[in-house]
Parts: structure tokens; sequence; C-alpha cells
């Protein structure tokens, strides 16, 4: 019970304390474009009613998932492929290397081109940005499997998709997840990097408007709605990585507390 | 009695770097079906390459596999390999249950069918109440005897063993020999164990092969006229068995000796 109370503290200890840092400094605030926390707080509930939830930070929601979605189902598919390879590895890795380093919103004009300035185009954008970490980390997974485990799964006939399904991919889901987690944040920023391109509705596309309307507390209430809703999708994805990694953390509590 | 497994002119050369291994020169030997034969040779006689041979792991060079007539050309589904390192041979993500049950749902095996060989093979190394465990939550010799139990629920013709107690402490390690011993009696199922470890051999074995060091030939031949009862305590204080480990041990290091010829030994 102690221990648990002391665990909150340490949690929103800090939090708690920024809050009030900002609240304090920001209080009588007379600049236009720093307005006090207070006055972004209550600003809050009339701008993000039920009816903007829908119209505005839904689609963008369902944008990024289904650019992340997709960009995993790649990125796993072609990462299990250029893992298990070497002759594919060799021939990708360059072409890889230099598309990663491409950053993904200088792509956002050059897409527009072919899949239009639609909800295609924003999910295309997500998802050619979010691909990266999944694929390159799932590659190194799958190339890392331990080779008594591999041997083990041929000699018991453990081979074709129940070998990648049961074996490659659960050895590599470490990796995988830490791909995964990558890609998130990047996901978040590009949702509302492509909303600020030819938009009509969504969460980048409503700041943008604010800001260009000079409704500034306003402006703020989206991006503390923003940074909300990426702590919101980070505990979603630690609630399914405890589920899906629990062995992996504890395998290694186990290896760590023994010599 | 008939020779389930015939292994004749086996060879097995490693091309690296321009370089050419030559890891085992010309092995015949056969393990009659229900046999318990232990290969014994000095460290790196390619011992482990000679299993996985066996097993379909590795191609050989030139020289035949046989497995109740038919030639070996991968990992048949009569053999069952259990490895010296467990806890890279158990997958982590599962718990021990389904390690066991994994190979057998590529059997396709019916669900109760497999339910009733893993609880079986479970309870017959003495781990019947482990099934929902990790195996990293078990310890070594633990893990090893989960690793024992999918090979015997794999139902296979013919049980390789390669060095599967090298790493566990010497207790765990008279245990496990034992149950190797019980498993084998009860079930009748044939046996070809790799080890360095020349006690061990004798103790476990109805037949010895020693292997010459590498390239590998078969040096001898030894049966084991101890009874067929054996227990770590009395087996191992008899006259009978001091005289075959010393045999053992003389041909080892002959084999050794030869391996280096005009060197000190």
């Amino acid at each position: 019970m102690k221990r648990a109370l002391a665990r909150l503290l340490f949690v929103l200890g800090l939090p708690a304390l920024l809050f009030t840092l900002w609240w304090v400094a920001s209080e009588g605030s007379t600049n236009v474009y720093w307005p006090s926390l207070r006055t972004i707080l209550r600003t809050f509930p009339d701008v993000w009613t039920g009816e903007r939830l829908r119209g505005d930070v839904l689609p963008s929601v369902l944008r990024l998932l289904g650019g992340y979605t997709a960009a995993a189902v790649v990125g796993v598919a072609l990462g299990a492929v250029i893992g298990s390879y070497r002759s594919v590895r060799a021939v990708c890795e360059p072409v890889l290397e230099f598309l990663r380093a491409l950053p993904p919103p200088v792509l956002i004009p050059v897409i527009m081109l072919f899949a239009g300035i639609g909800d295609t185009m924003r999910i295309v954008v997500i998802a050619s940005g979010c691909v990266w970490p999944i694929l390159l980390n799932t590659a190194e997974g799958v190339r890392a499997l331990d080779s008594v485990m591999s041997e083990t799964a041929r000699s018991y006939g453990i081979t074709g998709t129940a070998r990648l399904r049961r074996v490659v991919l659960r050895s590599a889901s470490p990796q995988i997840f830490a791909g995964l987690r990558q890609a998130l944040s990047i996901g978040i920023i590009l949702m509302v990097i492509s909303e600020m391109f030819a938009a009509g509705n969504g969460l980048g596309f409503t700041i943008v408007q604010f800001q260009r309307g000079f409704a500034i507390p306003d402006m703020w209430t989206g991006i503390l709605l923003l940074g909300l809703l990426g702590f919101l999708l980070s505990v979603l994805f630690q609630l399914v990585e405890r589920r899906v990694l629990g062995w992996y953390h504890g395998r290694r509590a186990v290896t760590r507390r023994s010599p | 009695m008939h020779a389930l497994l015939e292994i004749s002119g086996l060879r097995k050369a490693y091309e690296g770097s321009g370089r050419r291994t030559e890891a085992i020169r010309d092995l015949t030997f056969s393990v009659d079906a229900g046999e318990l034969v232990c290969l014994v040779g000095p460290s790196g006689c390619g011992k482990t390459t000679l299993l996985k041979c066996v097993g379909g792991l590795l191609a050989p060079t030139g020289g035949d596999v046989l497995l109740d007539g038919r030639r070996v050309g991968g990992p048949p589904p009569g053999m069952a390999f259990v490895f010296q390192e467990y806890g890279r041979s158990l997958f982590p993500w599962m718990r021990v249950g389904e390690n066991v049950e994994l190979p057998l749902r590529q059997k396709k095996l019916s669900k109760p069918r497999r339910r009733e060989l893993v609880s079986d093979a479970l309870e017959s190394v003495g781990l019947a109440d482990a099934a929902k465990a990790y195996p990293w939550q078990l310890s070594g010799g633990m893990q090893q005897r989960v690793a024992i139990a999918r090979a015997l629920a794999y139902e296979p013709e013919v049980l390789l063993m390669d060095e599967p107690f090298a790493a566990v402490d010497a207790q765990t390690r008279a245990d496990l020999e034992d149950l190797v011993r019980g498993l084998w009696q009860q079930r009748g199922i044939t046996i070809l164990f790799v080890t360095h470890d020349i006690d061990e051999a004798v103790y476990l074995g109805e037949r010895v092969l020693i292997l010459s060091a590498s390239p590998t030939v078969v040096q001898e031949q030894l049966k084991i006229d101890l009874p067929g009862e054996r227990d770590q305590l009395h087996t191992r204080a008899a006259p009978r068995f001091t005289e075959l480990r010393t045999h053992v041990y003389e041909q080892i290091q002959a084999a050794k000796r030869e391996a280096r010829p005009g060197g000190a030994g």
C-alpha cells in the first residue's frame, strides 16, 4: 500500500510540478501569444465539443490507425523476408538506408501527385514514415534468430508458416515492438503535418486554422489535446506490449537476478 | 533385434576460406532397435557433427544414414533431438506444455491425442505440475527434463541426445542419467547418446563407441556387460565398472596420441 502510494507519487510528481509551474508563470499574462493556463483550460471545453471530436479528432485518429496498421503489416512482412535471406538483405540494404534517410514530410508534395489530396494521401504519408523503423527492426530481429532454436524447429519438423508464425516472429517480437513504438511517435507527427496540407478537417488542420485566425488560446488547447492523445496511445501501446512480451520481460528479470 | 539405425562410410568435410577441414573421415556402425548406445571421444572430435548428420540436420559429404532401411535426407519424423543448450532449445515465449505440444501440432495429431501425449511425457520426467510454467522459471535440470519430455511426446523411433547433461551440476546430472536409463527401460526406445564424459558413457550405455580424434573414425566398439539394473552408488563402485572406464580412458588417450604422431602426450 505504502509502496503503491510512493509509486503514484513518482509517476505524478513531475507532471504536477510542471503543471503548477506553467500555471504560476502564465498567470496574469498579457502577452497575446502566451495566454495564461487558466484561460487555456477555460477555453478547452468550448473548443473541443462532441461535434468537434467527431468531426476533427476522429478522422485524424482513423487516418493514423490506417497508416500505422498498413505500415505494421508491410514492415513486418518485408522485414521478415529481408531478415530471412542474406542475398535479399545484401541487395536491399543500400536502398533501405537511402529511403530511410528521406524525411517523410518532403515526400508529401510527391505523394500528392500520385495519391491526390484526400485521405489516401494522408494515410500513405503516415505509412511511408512509420514503415522504416518497423521494417528495419523486424529484419534485425529475424536475422538474430538463435541457431539452436532454428535447429530445434527443423529437427521437429516445424517448417513453413508454422515456423514463421510460432518461432521466427515470436523470437523477433521484442525488436518488432521496439520498431512499432518508434513508429507510433513518427505516426502522430506525420498525422499532424499531413493535415496541414490541403485538408478540410483533422487536428492538424484545426490547430493551423486557429493560429491563422489569431484564436491563440484555442490553438493552445489543440496542442494540449495532441499531447493527451499521444499519451493515451502510448499507454494503450504499453498495455498491448506487456501482454505480448510478458515472457520477454519475465525472462529478463530472472536472468538479471541470477548471476 | 535388427539394425534400426545404420551408418555406413559417413564422411563430413567443411569447405571454408579455401581450406578443407575433414571433420569425419569414415564412420560405420549400427544401432539395434531398443539399444542404448553411447558415443564418446576426445573433445573436438566431431561428435556433435556426427549426431547432426545422423539426425538429418547436416548433409554428410559422403556415406549413408539409414533409419529402418530408409535414407535420411532431412530431419525424419522418426527421430527426436535433445540439445545440450536447453536454454536455447526451448522456446521462451511458450509455456512448458506448449513447448512439448508444438511438434505434435506439426504432426497433425488430434487435440485429445496431443493432450494425452503431453501430460504422459511430462509425467514420466516428473514434471506433471509444470505444464503452465514458462521454461525460464525452472532450474536448468528441469528445463532439460522438459526438452526430454518434448522428445518423448514426439514418439520417435530413435532419440538422439547431444551431450544433454554437460551444462548441469553433478547432482542434477546423476538424477538425469537415472531418468534416461529408466525411460529407456520402461519405453524400450532406441537411444544414441553423445558425451565427452567417460563415466557417463559407461554408466548409461549398453554399448560404447569410442571415437578417434578428428578426422573421426570408430576407434573401438565396447559392449558394457554391467547388469541392467544400475544405480549411481553401487554400479559406479563395482570393479567391472572401474575396469571398463579405465579401458575407455586408455583408448581415448591412445586416440589423442595417434592424432599427434611423434608429439609428446
